[in-house]
C-alpha cells in the first residue's frame, strides 16, 4: 500500500489537471438533481459538492437513491432537472458515459463488474488510460512504462499472482478490488465507489479501506456503503442521503448523534 | 512470417491453414492434371462443391467475428452474402454482352424481356471488373454502416437486434423479388458466359476460382485474427462480455461494434461474390431469413468465438446438407434443427470445444 503513495500513481492526476477548473476547490457540483422513473422520484432536489482530494463517504437506507445519484454524475440516466459540473467548466449533462470517463470520472459498480473471460492483467490493460478510439486500438501496444503501471496496481490490489487467472475465476472479494485497480489504471480525478466491501472478510475490508485512504488528497473518491464500521474507519465527512435528497451531513460522530438518522434508520416516523 | 505470429497460439488455425494449402495444391492437380480414370481424380463437380462450402465458410467466419467475438447475434448476414453475389452477378451478366437469347449488345436478357429501352443506372460501370470489385466491397459495408449506426447508436442489442437484422434480410428479398427493380427478379441472374474473358464452366476457371477461395478464406481467417488478437479484439470481447462497464472505461461502444460489424459484413460480401461464379446463379432466395439463421447453426455447431470451429461446422454442417438432402431431403431441417438443439444442449462450445477438451485432459 505505502508503494501506492511513493510512485508513479502519485504523479497521476497531473496529467489531467488541465483539464478540470478546480480553483474554487470543488471538483463536483450537483444542483437540484431531479429524478424520477415512472412517476417515482428516485431522486429529489439533490443537492450535493465534493472538494479536490476529499474522500466523502455516502450512505443512506436501501433505494435512497446513492446509485441513481451515480448514474446521473456518470451520464447512464439524465436528470429531469438540475445541473452536473465537473470542475468549474465541464457540464457532464452533455457528455455522454465515455467522454464522462475520458474526462477523469470513474466509478465501480455496485455489482463487481468485471471482464470475466479475460485475465487480470488484460482487464487492467483495457481501463488504461490512453488513447481509447477503434484505430488507435486496433494498433496499440504496450510500452515498457505502462507494463510497470500495470504491475504496480498488481501490487496495489494484491492480484500479483492472480496476473494470467480469468477474472471470472477470483473470489468476490478480489473482483471488487481488481475493479478498483480498474478504476486506478484510468488515472481519475475522481472516483465513485459504490459498495466497495459488500462480501469481503474482515481483513479484506481492511484492507480495502487503507487503499482508499491512500488515494485521498490525489484523487477525490466518493464511497457509498452500508457498513458503517467500516464508513467510521474511513471517513471524514458523511453525507446522509434519504428518499432521494441530503439529510443531514458531517462527521460520522454527528451524524450517529443525529435523530433524524435514527429514525430514518430504525424506520419510526414521529 | 507474419500469419506465423498470428496462429502461434492457434492449432485450430493453423490445421484450417495446412489443409487450405493442401487443398489449394492438390485440388487443381487431381483435378486437372490426374486422369479421369484414376482414382485420384476429382470431378469438377467436387471442386465447385468444395468451393461452394469454402465461401459458406468465410461468411461464417465473418458471423463469428460479430457474433463470437463482439456478441452482435447477426440473423441478416446472408443479406451482405447476397449483395456480394449481386456485384458480382451484374458483372458477369455484362460479360454476356450479344451472347443472350436476345442478342442485345448492352441490356441483359431479362431487362429486354421486359422491355426496357435503356441499362437503369446502377447498372453502369458493371461491365468493368475493378468497379464491380469495388462495389462487392463498398455496398454492403455502406448498408451495414447506416444500419449498425442507426441501430447501435440506439443501443439496440440481443433478441431486438436479431429481429431487425432479419427484417433487414427479409425486406431485401422482398425488394430484389420485384422485376422493377432490375436485378432480374423472381429468377435472379445466371447464364454467365466468361469471366475476365476466361469461360466460367471451363475446368481450369473452376480451379483457379477454388483457390481464390482457399485464399480468401486465409486471408479472412488472418485478418480476423488479427483483430481478435489485437487490444481491439479485446475490447470488443469486453463488450460482448460487460458493455456498460466498457462505456463507463472510456471506449464508445457502438464504434467499435460498427467497425467490427462493417468490417464482417464486407468479409460476408466478398465471400458472396466468390460464391456467384462457382454456382453460376445469384437469385433473391439467397436473402431469405432461414439462409442467415443457418450460418448462425454453422457457428454454433463449429464453435463460436474461436474463428476456426466457425469454418469447421460450416463446412460440416454444409457436407451433411449435400449428403442429407441428396439422399433423404425430407429429413434435412429436422437434422439441421437437431444438430442446432444438440451443440446448445451438450457442446456449448461446438465441436472444436470437443477437441480442446480432450487435449487439456491429455495433459
Ligand atoms: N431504472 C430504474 N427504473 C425504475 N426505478 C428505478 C431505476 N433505478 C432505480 N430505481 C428506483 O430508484 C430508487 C433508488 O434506487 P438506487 O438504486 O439509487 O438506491 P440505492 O440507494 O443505491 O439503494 P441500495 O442501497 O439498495 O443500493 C429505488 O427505489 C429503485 O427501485
Ligand atoms: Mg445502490
Amino acid at each position: 500500500m505505502s508503494k501506492l503513495l511513493g510512485s508513479r500513481l502519485d504523479r497521476m492526476p497531473d496529467s489531467i489537471e488541465a483539464g478540470v477548473d478546480t480553483r474554487h476547490g470543488q471538483v463536483l457540483y450537483l444542483e437540484n438533481i431531479n429524478v424520477s422513473f415512472d412517476g417515482f422520484q428516485a431522486l429529489k432536489d439533490l443537492n450535493l459538492y465534493i472538494e479536490e482530494g476529499e474522500l466523502r463517504c455516502i450512505i443512506g437506507p436501501n433505494g435512497a437513491g446513492k446509485t441513481t445519484m451515480m448514474d446521473v454524475i456518470t451520464g447512464k440516466t439524465r436528470p429531469d432537472t438540475g445541473t452536473v459540473f465537473f470542475g468549474q467548466l465541464i457540464d457532464l449533462l452533455k457528455m455522454d458515459e465515455p467522454s464522462i470517463a475520458q474526462a477523469g470520472i470513474c466509478r465501480k459498480f455496485q455489482k463487481p463488474t468485471v471482464f470475466e473471460y479475460q485475465t487480470v492483467f488484460n482487464n487492467l490493460e483495457l481501463s488504461m488510460r490512453t488513447n481509447k478510439n477503434v484505430w488507435s486500438t486496433l494498433f496499440a501496444s504496450l510500452s515498457g512504462e505502462q507494463l510497470d503501471l500495470i504491475d504496480e496496481i498488481l501490487e496495489t490490489i494484491g492480484l500479483v499472482g492472480q496476473r494470467k487467472s480469468l477474472a471470472g475465476s477470483l473470489s468476490h472479494g478480489q473482483k471488487q478490488w481488481l475493479e478498483i485497480g480498474m478504476l486506478l489504471m484510468q488515472q481519475p480525478k475522481l472516483l465513485l465507489v459504490d459498495e466497495p466491501v459488500a462480501g469481503m472478510t474482515h481483513q479484506e475490508t481492511e484492507r480495502t479501506a487503507e487503499l482508499l485512504l491512500a488515494l485521498e488528497g490525489k484523487h477525490s473518491v466518493v464511497v457509498v456503503e452500508h457498513d458503517m464500521e467500516f464508513v467510521r474507519s474511513i471517513s471524514r465527512k458523511v453525507t446522509v442521503l434519504h428518499e432521494g435528497s441530503v439529510l443531514v451531513e458531517g462527521t460520522m460522530d454527528q451524524i450517529q448523534n443525529d435523530r433524524r438518522v435514527a429514525e430514518v434508520y430504525l424506520g419510526t416516523l414521529c | 512470417m507474419f500469419s506465423r505470429g498470428l496462429l502461434k497460439n492457434d492449432l485450430g488455425g493453423r490445421v484450417i491453414f495446412y489443409l487450405l494449402a493442401a487443398a489449394a495444391i492438390l485440388v487443381p492437380l487431381c483435378n486437372l492434371v490426374v486422369p479421369e480414370t484414376s482414382v485420384f481424380y476429382l470431378s469438377s463437380y467436387t471442386v465447385t462443391l468444395v468451393g461452394k462450402y469454402l465461401t459458406y465458410a468465410l461468411l461464417a467466419l465473418a458471423l463469428d467475428l460479430v457474433w463470437g467475438y463482439c456478441g452482435i447475434l447477426s440473423l441478416g448476414h446472408g443479406a451482405f452474402f447476397a449483395l456480394g453475389g449481386y456485384s458480382m452477378g451484374m458483372y458477369l451478366m455484362r460479360q454476356i454482352g450479344e451472347r443472350g437469347v436476345y442478342g442485345h449488345p448492352v441490356l441483359p436478357d431479362f431487362m429486354v424481356f421486359l422491355n426496357w429501352k435503356e441499362l437503369p443506372w446502377y447498372w453502369y460501370g458493371f461491365d468493368q471488373f475493378w468497379f464491380a470489385m469495388l462495389m462487392v466491397v463498398l455496398v454492403p459495408t455502406l448498408l451495414a454502416f447506416v444500419f449498425g449506426w442507426l441501430a447501435f447508436r440506439s443501443r439496440v442489442t440481443g433478441v431486438y437486434l436479431a429481429i431487425i437484422t432479419q427484417a433487414l434480410t427479409y425486406a431485401l428479398m422482398l425488394a430484389f423479388f420485384l422485376n422493377e427493380m432490375g436485378f432480374g427478379g423472381n429468377n435472379g441472374l445466371t447464364d454467365f458466359k466468361d469471366i475476365l474473358g476466361f469461360n466460367i464452366q471451363s475446368d481450369a476457371t473452376r480451379v483457379v476460382i477454388f483457390v481464390l477461395s482457399c485464399a480468401a478464406l486465409a486471408a479472412g481467417y488472418l485478418a480476423c485474427r488479427y483483430i481478435v488478437e489485437s487490444k481491439l479484439g479485446r475490447v470488443v470481447l469486453a463488450v460482448r462480455d460487460a458493455e456498460d462497464r466498457t462505456r463507463f472505461i472510456g471506449y464508445r461502444v457502438e464504434r467499435f461494434k460498427l467497425w467490427i460489424f462493417v468490417f464482417s459484413a464486407a468479409l460476408a460480401s466478398i465471400a458472396g461474390a466468390l460464391y456467384v461464379p462457382q454456382v453460376g446463379i445469384i437469385n433473391p432466395g439467397e436473402f431469405a431469413p432461414l439462409n442467415s439463421i443457418e450460418v448462425v447453426i454453422w457457428v454454433a455447431v463449429g464453435g463460436r468465438g474461436t474463428l476456426y470451429g466457425a469454418i469447421a461446422g460450416a463446412f460440416l454442417v454444409n457436407y451433411s446438407k449435400t449428403f442429407l438432402t441428396g439422399s433423404l431431403p425430407e429429413i434435412w431441417l429436422f437434422a439441421l434443427g437437431g444438430m442446432f438443439v444438440l451443440s446448445t444442449v451438450f457442446l456449448p462450445k461446438g465441436l472444436v470445444g470437443l477437441f480442446s477438451k480432450a487435449g487439456k485432459e491429455d495433459g
